[in-house]
């Protein structure tokens, strides 16, 4: 089948310095794709090389099955049909919104530009605003002014720059439900760029985690989640904790947990050193004797939850959520159930053993 | 980002070497000054060196001294008036102490003289009042390096209230606060946090007066000091000594050097001064009683002698001698306003090139080119004119000598003592004004802004004609009329270069003053204080604009 969006070990460089490398992905029609990672990642690059600002060292980038980029195609970003959403939003000071809106209109005829504004106010909710300037809007109006004109021009896909970075902390989830569920209506095949994770877990259907020019994972944002590729985003996506573990026999492993059983990969010997990851929502508290001991050392009340960090007997510290109700004093001993479905674990080079149950 | 485009910056060549062609022309007349001080010492230099050059720096000097005094004092004392106290009539002296920008130094100077001068009216009803006779008492001589100096303080504070005021603005009212909770008063916040953090500021605008100071003729001229702007002239027309003209000219742009060089290491400083990002609004101490009057007093003082009293007595003589508005006083008029305007467009064009240079090539080359072009500012008209004079001539006899030599015709000047050169000196000297315009204007319109034009399907040249050219309407009208009204005061480079018989309207009152017909000359030197006025508009509007932005971000 043909994708929307397909990269192909795209590469980026500055100069010599490499910023984006040979990263491949695929986003279908109508799907919402996010790029998430920590600044500096290389993923603001990507979107530029997609939209066409920045010319591709190696690889290809192909919309439609049609290549836009690649070591000696270069088409220009007026040609490419994508609209853009920028982190500033970028909004023609000069121009009113319904101008602002029919900026990429120009070869259609008046009426339909004109029907094609009035749908799109009434989408974003600004009708009855088009005669304003950009200046006369709050932060959230502005948000999707630029929303609206980028999308006017029905573009191949719709990029969005960090579009909610400008914005409240507190709009912003909001916001990109919002904004999803506008995406959604008009069939819009969408990437959008973030360092924030509730951002993406709202919005897209697929997620790639980025570190240093890297994709280290394409995938739902359950799976990012529950089943890592790699150390860096087990790290970067939620709590959790890493602990160094021994092989113990073909299916179980030594922890500090004490001996925890599963199905193993099967090239695993006994006596191979890896990684475990536990989520703060893999362990519970428990009023039965028996269980896993450990000691308070902090609490953090979150409203629904108690994020409480314990520490064992041999020193290793972790995080566990229970419910607010449970509440406890920095220092009280507790006992702890391990409720593990799928044991994720890491060899030495950081990436995911398949050991999944 | 352009720049790490290859192929991007490989298609913009053309480009690259116009801009620094003209740069190149641009610096020509300060090459051509500086490599003459380099030459060995003629006779009329040394004659120089041995009787007035030594007058000429310490006249200078005094004179840097005196305006560096003044402006400081009236500068700083009503920027800190106007933007943090509360008092009748602050949000009128916020922009009415811009108006003696209006007022050329050397105008103010011949209005003064006129007012307060032995035969003026002052001294006049001095003496039938109090029953005197001329040498019975004493009145301070208005023509002398004292009268200079308050001179050009009434005129260039602005300088120094322009920049000192955007510095207070910036600055985070917290800072002020607590060091008003650690035990200082206002006075003692002012002198201990306010100032210091506006000082960069201060020195800027101070080393902008200055440079203005250094580059003024016709109040020192007219007041018959000797210093270095009076000195080329007399040196050029006087000895008919070109080499010792522009040997004066480089000792004049030593100093002038230097003060370039605090201006940029000031606004360098300044950058690192803002210790909040947050601006609330300022606390605008109520000021009551006494305070309240001296604070009126101070501003309107500084308004009444820098601008009311010069302009109406001008208003007053024009009406006067309103017979002197005639067909020759038209003509007059049209030249100046058509001159003005062709020199203003020119440098629209010029800072356009240069400008939208700088931001399609980012490099050094373009970016050091386009600075050498905007340093014209800070050059003296006299030594532009040195500059300009000496290779056109050089031209024009080598065309002459060789046209007469191969075919018997005498070319004549073709280029010397024709407007090319005129214009060609303003461009030197104004073009930074226009530039400084642009450049501001384009910084304001962001990178996203262009891209997300191109990714809604504009061509590059659609971004100019129709996101561009419709955002940057306002600073182009700046940048065209601030040149605009720069030509029409400029004075020692048109005397110096103007064709024969062309006359503008700064030339006629400075020449109709020069023979005592003070009265004559108000009619002209009134249409320059009225032109004068656009600018202190344009500025006003912006300051104005400043502050509702100001109040909106608390």
């Amino acid at each position: 089948m043909t994708y929307q969006l397909e990269l192909e070990d795209a590469s980026v460089r500055f100069d010599s310095l490499p910023v984006v490398r040979q990263v491949s992905l695929q986003l279908s029609q109508g799907d919402i794709g996010c790029l998430l990672g920590p600044s500096g990642c290389g993923k603001t690059t990507l979107l530029r090389a997609i939209a066409g600002f920045e010319p591709l060292h190696n690889g290809r980038i192909a919309l439609q099955g049609k290549t836009v980029s690649s070591e000696r195609v270069m088409v220009a970003p007026e040609r490419r049909r994508v609209g853009m959403v920028f982190q500033d939003f970028a909004l023609f000071p000069h121009l009113s919104i319904a101008d602002n809106i029919g900026f990429g209109l120009r070869d259609r005829s008046a009426g339909e530009r004109r029907q094609r504004i009035r749908d799109l106010l009434k989408l974003v909710g600004l009708t009855g605003q088009e005669k304003q300037h950009p200046h006369q809007l709050s932060g959230g109006q502005q948000q999707r002014v630029a929303l609206a004109r980028a999308m006017a021009p029905r573009p191949e896909i719709l990029l969005l720059d960090e579009p909610f970075s400008a914005l409240d902390p507190e709009l912003r989830t909001q916001l990109a439900a919002e904004v999803r569920t506008l995406l959604k209506e008009d069939g819009i095949t969408a990437i959008l760029v973030t360092h924030d994770q509730s951002e993406a877990f709202a919005m897209a259907d697929h997620t790639g985690v980025m570190n240093q020019g890297q994709l280290h994972q394409w995938d739902s944002s359950y799976n990012l989640y529950h089943h890592p590729a790699t150390t860096f985003v087990a790290d970067f996506i939620g709590r959790g904790t890493l602990f160094p573990i021994q092989v113990a026999d073909r299916n179980s492993i030594d922890t500090p947990f004490g001996l925890l059983s599963g199905k193993l990969p099967p090239p695993l010997e006994p006596g191979d050193k890896l990684q475990l990851l536990i989520r703060p929502d893999d362990l519970h508290l428990t009023t039965k004797p028996e269980g896993i001991q450990a000691r308070i050392i902090e609490q953090l009340f979150q409203g629904a939850d108690f994020l409480y960090t314990l520490q064992l007997e041999d020193g290793n510290r972790f995080q566990c959520l229970a419910p607010s109700h449970q509440r406890h004093q920095t220092g009280d001993r507790v006992t702890l159930k391990l409720d593990i479905q799928d044991l994720v674990l890491f060899g030495g080079d950081g990436l995911a053993l398949e050991s999944r149950s | 980002m352009p720049g790490r485009n290859q192929r991007i910056t490989a298609a913009l060549l053309p480009w690259r070497v116009s801009i620094v062609t003209t740069t190149l022309l641009l610096a020509l007349p300060v090459l051509v000054v500086v490599s003459y001080g380099l030459l060995p010492a003629g006779e009329v230099w040394r004659h120089l060196a041995d009787t007035v050059l030594a007058d000429y720096v310490s006249n200078s000097l005094l004179l840097m001294l005196e305006v560096a005094t003044g402006t400081l004092l009236i500068g700083v004392s009503t920027a800190w008036l106007t933007t943090m106290c509360r008092f009748p009539g602050r949000a009128l002296f916020e922009w009415a102490l811009l108006l003696p920008m209006a007022m050329p130094a050397y105008i103010i100077a011949y209005t003064y003289t006129g007012m307060f001068d032995v035969a003026g009216p002052v001294q006049s009803a001095l003496r039938e009042w109090l029953d005197l006779s001329y040498g019975d008492y004493w009145f301070p001589e208005i023509r002398s390096l004292g009268g200079a100096g308050i001179m050009l303080s009434l005129t260039l504070y602005p300088y120094v209230y322009l920049l000192s005021r955007a510095a207070f603005l910036e600055q985070s009212v917290c800072v002020l606060e607590v060091s008003r909770t650690l035990g200082n008063g206002p006075w003692q916040t002012f002198f201990r946090v306010a100032l210091p953090l506006a000082r960069p500021a201060v020195v800027a605008g101070l080393s902008l007066a200055l440079m203005e100071t250094l580059a003024d003729y016709g109040t020192v001229q007219y007041f018959g000091i000797g210093t270095f702007t009076t000195g080329i002239f007399r040196t050029w027309f006087g000895m008919d000594d070109s080499a010792a003209a522009a040997q004066l000219s480089t000792t004049l742009l030593l100093f002038v050097f230097t003060l370039v060089l605090l201006e940029r290491w000031s606004r360098r400083r300044m950058r690192y001064h803002h210790s909040s990002q947050r601006h609330q609004s300022l606390p605008g101490f109520v000021l009551r009683g006494h305070q309240k009057m001296g604070a009126i007093l101070i501003c309107s003082g500084a308004l009444f002698f820098g601008f009311l009293l010069p302009a109406g007595q001008l208003l007053f003589w024009a009406i006067e001698t309103r017979n002197m508005i005639d067909s020759s006083f038209l003509q007059l008029t049209l030249n100046t306003v058509g001159l003005a305007a062709g020199t203003a467009l020119l440098a629209l064009l010029l800072a356009l090139l240069m400008g939208y240079g700088k931001r399609l090539i980012p490099e050094r080359l373009t970016s050091a080119s386009v600075r050498i072009a905007g340093m014209g500012y800070a050059v003296p008209g006299t030594v532009i004119a040195v500059g300009v004079m000496l290779p056109l001539a050089w031209i024009d006899n080598s065309l002459d000598s060789l046209m007469r030599e191969h075919f018997g015709i005498s070319t004549g000047l073709l280029l010397s003592g024709t407007l090319i050169a005129l214009v060609f000196a303003y461009l030197v000297r104004f073009l930074a004004v226009s530039l400084q315009t642009v450049e501001a204007g384009l910084g304001k319109i962001r990178q996203t802004i262009d891209e997300s034009a191109r990714s809604l399907g504009a061509r590059p040249g659609e971004v100019l004609t129709r996101i561009h050219l419709p955002m940057l309407k306002g600073s182009l009208l700046t940048a065209l009329l601030l040149v605009f009204v720069d030509v029409m005061k400029e004075l020692p480079a048109t005397l110096v270069l103007r064709p024969f018989n062309f006359n503008t309207l700064a030339v006629r009152a400075f020449e109709l003053a020069s023979d005592e017909r003070l009265m004559d000359s108000s009619s002209a030197a009134l249409a320059i204080v009225l032109a004068g006025i656009i600018p202190v508009i344009l500025l006003s509007r912006s300051i104005r604009h400043s502050r509702a932005q100001h109040d909106l971000s608390t």
